[in-house]
């Protein structure tokens, strides 16, 4: 006798007890599942719509926010837009570039490890599913105080982890954030990214269409890991005191995820596939259901045929499960031999499990017995959608009220050399070389520039030098203040960071980092989050390509600071002539473009001299970001400047710290009249960058015309870092402070005389 | 000149080799590791990456691949042959090469811009150098520390196996600074840095790196 839950049984027990609140839906959300069937679900069923409506996967209390995204004027450059996998960006001359930032942040606070890896993984399927080689990563990581002996547990598994699958999987690490503060103790952020290349014609969608077609699982086998990850994991607060979670993250194996790599691109070049898509979270629910939604309707898949690493799994467990380095194609009955030879020669395993059928249902069988009946768009597409109530946080009035101008500032030169020092060597300003050189920034021989550069750049052909280029930017002390200005912030930076490089902004993507939902101040910072960013992306003419939301960022009652991670895609037509962040020659004029303002609210002097976060952020002014823009392009494309750096966290003291150290080359400066030494050194004001050229008049000339100040600082050279009325820094004593302290804080794995982190040893 | 890549699963870094062999003038050939077919190629370049996933030991599960068994043959008969990082492993393990690869003694993989010196450059694939010459080329392992007994370090000093040393700094704990050892017929080398990150101004921390490549050409054409 069957002890296996079919719909038969399931429509000859209505009353049966069913575990739908341990499974993370909410009592109307069960109502409505039996409401669909007309019948209460079978086990099998409840577990795919639990995990399918998650918040993690149904995006149900951030969808009627994202609609804004969607409402933005269509792009030219945009060939596939949100709703798939990732979006598609035309770069040029043929080229489709593909890219989307993930987070995985509750499974890296509880496995640093394992849930680190396992992001990286799950955006690097994401991408391929899309018909690109993958061909960089970056990673935007937030933790609690440097000091706090959980983030001595955190930080170095996490690091450990992104770089231990990026590495072995062959993907530069390009380039992101390392910071920290208080409010990510018990919610890290680990957001990942990546990017890929493809030729237009090879866009692949994720849909099952075609009556015969064969559903070929493909990858590693199935397994009891991550089972609950979305609903369990990700979709709910995390409590002080409560049963161990360890068992819903996934585990990783980059090898296989590799072969599946070199696999999936070798079938999309033999043309054998009509439809793909990975599997992460929701598993196999969310790939089935997903792939027959979007096609014509019709599948069924004997889950039994589904090649298992552990033979105890239950049907509902097998549904669940989000073993990793798993997909599922389309394929028509002619080629699944090609498909399965390719299979064979990368050692991975392929099985047919199902078939597209006619109709518009998605059936499961095991062994022979009907688990599961349902309209697959009810699972993947039509999923409860919130419209939760906001409220403004009843403490921000005072928050912005709390202006930094009331802060005692630093009065002599002594004074204003502390607080710098103090700024370079914080947490957040330090040398990150500790993190960075876990990554490997050189595999695949196209990385051309890399963390700590402002924007990660890839050439992505060898023979025309096109290339992209990236950043990443999340500024949640700016959000905190005000949401809107905040995301607006974020993408300027980005935009900004992408620009100095001499590349073209092109395309916008994000990785929403929130408390929870249920909560209507988080969801009054959401929305206005996604407001700004709307906005501010319609301003700037950038579409935005997809993202991907994180709700439920917070332990107990106390949420994160809301924290947009923007991502912004360049273009480099010839990326020959991208600009180098650091000084490198002597005798080269530096020059600041943009204005400054006295704007200190939420700024890192405030954070690091005063632990304080208050008053108002920085003002927004695309139309100065455009014009600083075109500006930097132009001096690229012209040759006109050899260095440029931008301006943000810090202002201009981290900026000239890190141009001077970037390659060890010093500088005597002058700071801008009419300002005083404080705020010139310490404001946020936007819209700024510092280049140094050999050819200065060329430089105002072009600004002039574009529209932007330009500043004279000084002039490169030496081993100091001299500015004029406030200190004369050696860059020894500087490079001191600023590379003290991570090792300090993680571990100094041991001393190495002389050596130099990657990228950083002038060569003749 | 054909000179052969390897790919194994897992291979990573036979992209950047099979560029620096185009850069240097070479026609590279892409060898598949299953197969028992050099397709006639002058030297073999084993590239870097983690083959099999660097399971059991790094090296060794590609030492056994049916491919490397025709070229632990042919480099027996004086065919020039060049391990890099993986590669170097592989042939640690398949015993071409002395010495074994362990995990670096900080415990973290690490990548940096590395400085080395030139310690033969009367190998197959360092004649391109001077004696003494310091290059700058990118070192990115987990597991690059070179360890032997002490007695077979005093021997390979003695004999001149010491193709590459680091200075300026140890990146991974290895054993008197080697980066890198040969043969004693000098045809193979191995390596843990990256020599085929180094051979464009655009992405490499120097070119220097391009020696390792434009040296085999001599060595082939002279033999």
């Amino acid at each position: 006798m069957s002890t296996v839950d079919t719909v038969e049984r399931a429509a000859g027990t209505p009353d049966d007890e069913q575990p739908w609140a341990e499974l993370g839906l909410k009592s109307d959300e069960y109502l409505r599942i039996r409401d669909i069937l007309g019948r209460r679900p079978t086990t099998a069923e409840l577990a795919m719509y639990s995990v399918m409506w998650s918040e993690h996967c149904s995006y149900k209390s951030s969808k009627v926010h994202l609609r804004r995204f969607g409402d933005l004027p269509r792009s030219e450059a945009l060939l596939v837009g949100i709703g798939e996998n990732a979006g598609v960006v035309d770069v040029g001359d043929g080229y489709a570039v593909t890219f989307k930032v993930e987070s995985h942040n509750h499974p890296s606070y509880v496995e640093p490890y394992q849930g680190a890896a396992t992001g990286v993984g799950g955006i690097v399927r994401d991408i391929l599913t899309m018909g690109a080689r993958p061909v960089a990563v970056m990673d935007s990581l937030r933790f609690g105080r440097a000091d706090a002996p959980d983030t001595a547990r955190v930080l170095p598994g996490v690091v450990a982890g992104v770089g231990g699958y990026g590495n072995c999987l062959g993907l530069p690490n390009i380039g992101g954030e390392v910071l920290f503060d208080d409010c990510y103790a018990g919610n890290p952020l680990v957001n990942a990214l990546c990017v890929g290349v493809m030729r237009h014609e090879d866009v692949r969608l994720a849909k099952a269409e075609g009556v015969g077609n064969k559903v070929v699982l493909f990858g590693a086998r199935t397994g009891g890991d991550g089972i609950g990850g979305v609903s369990v994991l990700a979709s709910e607060t995390f409590e002080a005191e409560g049963p161990a979670k360890r068992p819903s993250v996934q585990v990783g194996d980059p090898f296989t995820e590799k072969l599946l790599i070199e696999a999936c691109l070798e079938i999309f070049a033999q043309d054998l596939v009509t439809g793909i898509q990975d599997l992460g979270g929701a598993g196999l629910s969310c790939a089935t259901s997903e792939l027959a939604s979007a096609g014509t309707g019709g599948m069924h898949v004997d889950l039994d045929r589904v090649p298992l690493r552990d033979s105890t799994l239950t049907p509902a467990e097998i549904l669940m499960s989000e073993s990793q380095e798993r997909m599922c194609a389309i394929v028509e009955p002619g080629k699944v031999e090609a498909f399965l030879a390719v299979c064979r020669r990368w050692d991975v395993l392929a099985t047919v499990i199902g078939e597209v059928t006619d109709g518009d249902r998605l059936t499961v069988d095991w062994h022979g017995e009907r688990i599961v009946d349902v309209p697959p768009r009810t699972v993947a597409h039509e999923g409860p959608v919130y419209d939760r109530p906001m409220a403004r946080p009843a403490d921000l009035d005072d928050l912005q009220a709390d202006d930094p101008v009331a802060l005692p500032r630093p009065g002599t030169p002594e004074e204003l050399a502390a607080h710098w020092l103090a700024v370079v060597a914080s947490p957040d300003g330090a040398d990150k070389t500790w993190v960075t050189e876990q990554y490997d920034r050189y595999v695949r021989g196209n990385t051309v520039a890399a963390q700590p550069d402002d924007a990660g750049v890839v050439r992505i052909d060898e023979e025309t030098h096109r290339g992209i280029a990236l950043a990443l930017d999340g500024n949640g002390r700016h959000a905190r203040l005000d949401p809107y200005t905040g995301a607006q912030l974020n993408l300027a930076e980005a935009y900004r960071n992408v620009a100095v490089s001499g590349a073209r902004p092109l395309a916008v993507t994000n990785c929403l980092n929130f408390g929870s939902p249920e909560e209507p101040e988080v969801m009054w910072q959401f929305a206005e989050a996604v407001r700004g960013l709307a906005d501010a992306c319609r301003d700037l003419g950038l579409p935005v390509t997809g993202g991907n939301v994180s709700l439920y960022n917070q332990t107990g009652d106390v949420p994160i600071n809301p924290t947009p991670v923007i991502g912004v895609l360049g273009v480099h037509d010839d990326v020959r002539t991208r600009v180098r962040t650091g000084w490198r020659g002597a005798g080269e004029t530096v020059l600041l473009l943009g204005a400054t303002r006295a704007e200190l609210g939420g700024s890192a002097w405030a954070g690091v001299v005063h632990g304080h976060l208050g008053g108002r952020p920085p003002a927004v002014d695309l139309a100065a970001e455009r014009a600083l823009a075109e500006l930097l392009a132009a001096l690229a494309r012209e040759g006109l400047v050899s260095s440029a750096h931008d301006l943000a966290d810090g202002g201009l003291a981290q900026a000239l710290a890190e141009s001077a150290l970037r390659h060890g080359t010093g500088a005597r400066l002058a700071l801008p009249d009419g300002l005083d030494a404080f705020t010139a050194l310490f404001s946020e004001s936007t819209a700024r960058a510092v280049v140094t050229t050999t050819d200065p008049e060329g430089v105002r000339a072009s600004a002039e015309w574009a529209g932007v100040p330009v500043t004279e600082l000084g002039t490169t050279g030496g081993d100091v870092l001299a500015v004029e009325g406030v200190a004369d820094l050696p860059l020894a004593e500087l490079r001191a402070a600023w590379t003290a302290t991570l090792p300090a804080l993680f571990g100094t794995p041991e001393a190495t005389v002389g050596s130099v982190p990657a990228g950083t040893v002038p060569t003749s | 000149m054909r000179i052969g890549v390897i790919t194994f699963p897992g291979s990573l870094d036979d992209v950047d080799a099979t560029r620096a062999v185009r850069l240097a003038g070479a026609e590279p050939v892409a060898l598949w590791h299953a197969e028992h077919d050099l397709k006639g190629v002058d030297a073999v370049v084993l590239p870097g990456g983690f083959s099999y996933g660097d399971y059991l030991r790094a090296g060794a599960i590609a030492a056994r691949a049916p491919l490397v068994q025709d070229v632990v043959d042919r480099a027996r008969q004086g065919m020039p042959v060049l391990g890099i990082c993986n590669g170097f492993q592989v042939l640690c393990e398949s015993g071409l090469l002395p010495g074994a690869l362990t995990r670096n003694a900080h415990l973290h993989f690490r990548n940096r811009d590395q400085a080395l010196r030139i310690e033969r450059a009367d190998t197959a694939w360092t004649t391109s150098y001077a004696a003494g010459q310091r290059i700058v080329v990118p070192v990115k392992n987990g597991e690059g520390r070179y360890v032997a007994a002490d007695a077979d370090l005093d021997r390979l000093e003695g004999e001149g196996r010491v193709a590459v040393r680091y200075v300026e700094g140890n990146p991974n704990g290895s054993s008197r600074d080697i980066a890198g050892v040969t043969s004693a017929d000098g045809r193979v080398v191995g390596l843990m840095p990256h020599p085929e990150h180094a051979v464009e101004d655009l992405t490499g921390p120097s070119t220097d790196g391009l020696g390792f490549f434009t040296s085999v050409l001599e060595a082939v054409v002279g033999a």
